[in-house]
């Protein structure tokens, strides 16, 4: 890590429709290690929102315990953010997404606080299709607690000393579209050019959007041997399909080779176009996407891009058939029945 | 000799778990209730669903006593399984109610009780062709006998079942064809009514019938609880169920037919918890309910409440612990769990109700406290008072009455922060203790564009909530966070002082008081022991024995709760437990010395009775 931040910006830095420049979405200087996958993702999240026009307060950062759970402080210093206990953000995220739907939730976690102590919330977050967005900083080992392995790391990758993993590796996108996760996307933190993109969609997303980033830990999970470490990733990273990004009313002009295209309309209006790479795979269908990630993974490959997103599926709120006030916005005249309608409720009980 | 017995009795119906039973006694109840006659209805149930042996147990009491009390007057027994140790049970001179289809095996013959065989299931059978209604209408038979053999007047009856059939008119009939069966049978056969007899009177005014958790969860209603998370537990789980009952009675925008609340059944009691604690982070009101396992659970995210200051409500519907222990019986047993719950320094406010009104009051007003205070709050009822009736006084709300919603800035507070300095020197820190009482200014997300964000945190920082691992900024917070537990004792509702003798009452505002001190020794009690402990104090005062009274309604103790204390030479702690947790509490917290306070103490999983305090107490004064 760097203890000294530059103050300096360029003067002609490009300001949003918002008028702020990138700048106004940075966070604290991160204390990660110098070369850690997560600070590219945080700051593919900062240029994301940025270029999305976010008002960074109407963001709420979420995260559990471990590395990856510190970064709500080095993105978005005007959101509020919530660092809570190890495994547990999703339940932090649906009661703080049950009390004001009018924010964009942004979960940050990692495989330990996901796959193994979190394995539980994180199943039933997916499950109510919560509207957030649920990345998963993975790294394939405890960095914090300095380089275990983690339940995602593959069955047989070595680790810095040289043991090897005997477990069999949990894959979270997989398990998140079993679960009936609606937007489930797969990246690498070195790849800026998808992953951000990538982000705006599943910001976009109502419902849940799990984003699978995997990040190679430098410190401890970066050696020969490991199928987290930047080498290896790189070398077995099959693009499945890039996603364009189109705001509201604007036209889509980013032009890609001779393809399939898809265009999806989101909730909010704006757009997104789906330029799929793979042949035989549909992302709008589950089991196809089910089939192609078998199929990949037998063959070693780490599938990334858009894997699969479904836009009509019903939100936590649609099931709650809450209003569309934010709660925690109603009066208390909307809330307490008041003295009379008491008065006959004691009625009732003689 | 049988002796007359004009409203002060008990009834125990023995039955089959499963068999519908429970509505039939309640019936009884609500009878003996509308006869203007105090009445305190007790379910003894088993943790089953079906076909286990269930009891309930109905005292009748002229006096007003609302505590059980031992002795059973008058058995009706249903259920083969239970039914030796039933017959035992009744005390000498009282009554033995049967189904006499099939006689009665050897073994039962008891001359000193009177034994009163119905033909239930015969009459039944005669009167139903189909199965399950010959089963269900058997305990609307009984109902029907026992209101003659009482001399409960068969109109109170009719209005009943018209009031609880309400729109199903049509089951009205039968039932009353049953309640006819068990009359006549007793008219043409016993002699009636039996010397135990209920006699009208005018004792209840306007008191209502009702139970805790259902207060429980109006009291949220009322208080603007928006976001319930939950997992099911026995005895906490109808908290919930009454909370979504009212929600969609109460809660549903007129305009819209949307809802203005959310109740989610969570995976765990770790994510009712987490839930809870997310929603009030974001501005909501919240709650969750549970039992002792539950609150194992919820350790790690109270001590995050305690320490990252964000509100929320837990309703402890204690039971018999600990592990699984007695699920379905009661027991005052978490109070020190619930205390200090969660690693590191914690303490937490902790409410006892005593009544059903007490638990629909001091639910709103947990809500309250818990803003006001950044701190999670526990309501401490039990089996006993969420899932049983109890005569209680009406709920009342002052429409006046502003929710507190605490030190929440909003956008403009922020930016006069900003611009004129004020208490922050210009410039707001999450931590800052400008007012000194402990108690910061926090923010909510989306209120302002630049102003007020922070990350909330369960590791230490500073008063600006910025990470740190310095411990003299560590120490600072901590010893801030002691300074709020002291506002906290000011702001917690005070105790309740009684001097006997009196009339069984635990309402508040009833309560006499006479200048503490006056009597050498003291007792305390709280939550569901207070019915039985002033009854027993009425008996100690009548052969002699006068204790001052104090009823603790909240954690952390108050200055008027170490005056009490400090004014009796020895105090009785009456509770609910194996361990004396509750003195455990005052030792730990008033540095109070070990030898001066007396354990009176019940845990067999059943609640406290009149008798057992009285005798305990005489046998030690």
């Amino acid at each position: 890590m760097t203890y000294i931040r530059s103050t300096f910006r360029h003067p002609a830095l490009p300001k949003n429709e918002l008028g702020y420049t990138v700048d106004y979405y940075e966070g604290s200087l991160s204390t990660l290690c110098a070369g850690c996958g997560h600070d590219s993702i945080n700051a593919a999240i900062v240029e994301a929102c940025w270029q999305l026009n976010i008002e960074p307060h109407k963001v709420a950062k979420l995260s559990g315990i471990g590395c990856s759970s510190k970064s709500p402080a080095y993105f978005l210093s005007n959101s509020h953010g919530f660092n809570s206990v190890h495994g547990r953000m999703p339940s932090v995220a649906t009661g703080a997404n049950l009390a004001n739907r009018d924010l964009t939730y942004f979960g940050v976690s990692g495989d330990g606080d996901t796959a193994s102590i979190g394995m539980g919330q994180f199943v039933h977050v997916v499950r109510r299709n919560l509207n957030m967005v649920y990345l998963v900083m993975n790294n394939g080992c405890y960095g914090l607690t300095k380089g275990q392995d983690s339940a995602t790391a593959d069955m047989g990758s070595k680790s810095k000393s040289g043991s090897v993993n005997l477990f069999e590796a949990i894959d979270l996108s997989s398990l998140a579209i079993e679960l009936g996760a609606t937007f489930v996307g797969q990246s690498f933190s070195g790849d800026k050019e998808q992953l951000i993109p990538l982000m705006k969609a599943a910001m976009k997303h109502r419902g849940f959007a799990f984003l699978n980033v995997i990040s190679p830990c430098v410190t401890f999970n970066n050696n020969v041997g490991s199928t987290k470490s930047y080498d290896y990733v790189r070398e077995h990273v099959q693009v499945t399909g890039t996603v364009d990004f189109a705001p509201m009313m604007h036209e889509i002009t980013t032009s890609y080779e001779a393809g399939s295209v898809n265009d999806l309309l989101m909730h909010d209006g704006t757009e997104i176009r789906l330029h799929k790479l793979a042949k035989d795979w549909d992302p709008l269908d589950r089991i196809s996407t089910i089939n192609a990630m078998q199929k990949a993974k037998a063959k070693g490959e780490i599938l990334t891009g858009l894997l699969y997103v479904n836009q009509d599926a019903n939100d936590l709120h649609d099931v709650l058939s809450t209003t569309d006030k934010p709660l925690n916005s109603l009066p208390q005249s909307a809330l307490c029945p008041g003295f009379e309608a008491l008065e006959k409720f004691n009625a009732s009980l003689r | 000799m049988i002796s007359t017995k004009i409203n002060d009795f008990v009834v125990r119906f023995a039955n089959v778990n499963g068999t519908g039973s429970a509505s039939a006694n309640a019936l009884f109840t609500k009878a003996v209730f509308r006869m203007g006659v105090p009445v305190t209805p007790k379910n003894i149930f088993p943790s089953n669903i079906q076909g286990l042996p269930t009891w309930y147990e109905v005292r009748v009491s002229e006096k007003g006593y609302l505590g059980r009390r031992e002795g059973v007057d008058l058995m009706v027994a249903v259920n083969p399984q239970s039914m030796k140790k039933d017959y035992a049970d009744v005390a000498a001179g009282g009554f033995f109610v049967y189904d006499s289809s099939k006689p009665l095996p050897p073994g039962y013959e008891r001359t000193d009780i009177t034994h009163l065989g119905i033909p239930m299931t015969e009459l039944c059978n005669a009167q139903y062709s189909d199965a399950r209604q010959r089963q269900l209408f058997k305990n609307i038979v009984y109902i029907g006998a026992l209101a003659t053999l009482f001399d409960i007047e068969f109109s109170v009856l009719e209005g009943l079942i018209g009031d609880q059939f309400k729109g199903k008119e049509k089951l009205i009939e039968p039932n009353i064809t049953a309640l006819n069966l068990g009359v006549e049978y007793v008219k043409q056969n016993f002699e009636y009514p039996l010397p135990l007899r209920v006699e009208r009177r005018d004792l209840l005014g306007d008191k209502i019938l009702f139970g805790g958790n259902s207060a429980c969860a109006l009291g949220a209603i009322f208080a603007g609880a928006t976001v319930a998370a939950w997992y099911p537990i026995t005895p906490s789980t109808s908290v919930v169920d009454a909370f979504a009952k009212y929600a969609a009675k109460y809660r549903v925008d007129p305009d819209t037919g949307k809802n203005n609340y959310a109740i989610v059944q969570a995976e765990d009691e770790l994510a009712a918890i987490g839930m809870v604690m997310g929603a009030c982070w974001n501005g909501a009101r919240a709650f969750t309910a549970t039992s002792g396992p539950g609150v194992s659970l919820m350790n790690e995210f109270l001590g995050l409440g305690y320490f990252a200051e964000v509100p929320s409500v837990l309703i402890d519907v204690q039971r018999t612990g600990p592990s699984t222990g007695m699920p379905t019986r009661t027991q005052q047993s978490d109070i020190l769990l619930a205390a200090y719950a969660s690693h590191g320094d914690t303490k937490h406010p902790l409410l006892f109700p005593a009544t059903p009104k007490e638990c629909f009051e001091m639910t709103a007003d947990a809500f309250d406290l818990t803003e006001r205070l950044q701190t999670p709050v526990i309501v401490m009822t039990d089996l006993d008072l969420g899932m049983n009736d109890h005569v209680t006084d009406p709920l009342t709300w002052d429409d006046s009455r502003q929710y507190d919603r605490g030190k929440v800035l909003s956008a403009d507070q922020l930016d006069n922060i900003y611009s004129n300095g004020s208490a922050f020197n210009g410039k707001w820190g999450r931590y800052l203790d400008v007012d000194n009482d402990g108690i910061p200014y926090r923010t909510i997300g989306g209120t302002h564009p630049t102003r007020g964000a922070f990350v909330t945190r369960g590791s230490s920082r500073d008063e600006y909530g910025v990470y740190t691992e310095d411990g003299a900024a560590y120490q600072r917070n901590v010893d801030r966070l002691l300074r709020k537990w002291e506002t906290a004792k000011e702001l917690v509702p005070p105790p309740v002082f009684y001097s006997a003798p009196r009339l069984g009452d635990a309402d508040a505002e009833k309560a006499e008081t006479r200048p503490v001190g006056s009597v050498r020794d003291g007792v305390i009690f709280f939550g569901t022991s207070t019915d039985s402990s002033l009854e027993a104090l009425e008996l100690l005062e009548a052969g002699g024995i006068t204790l001052d009274a104090m009823r603790p309604r909240a954690f952390p103790f108050g200055k008027a709760f170490r005056e009490f204390v400090d004014a009796h030479e020895r105090i009785f702690v009456i509770e609910q437990n194996r361990d004396a947790q509750f003195r455990s509490l005052i030792m730990i917290e008033l540095g109070t010395d070990a030898s001066k306070l007396i354990s009176v103490l019940n845990y067999d999983g059943m609640p406290i009775t009149a008798d057992n305090i009285f005798r305990q107490i005489r046998d030690r004064v």
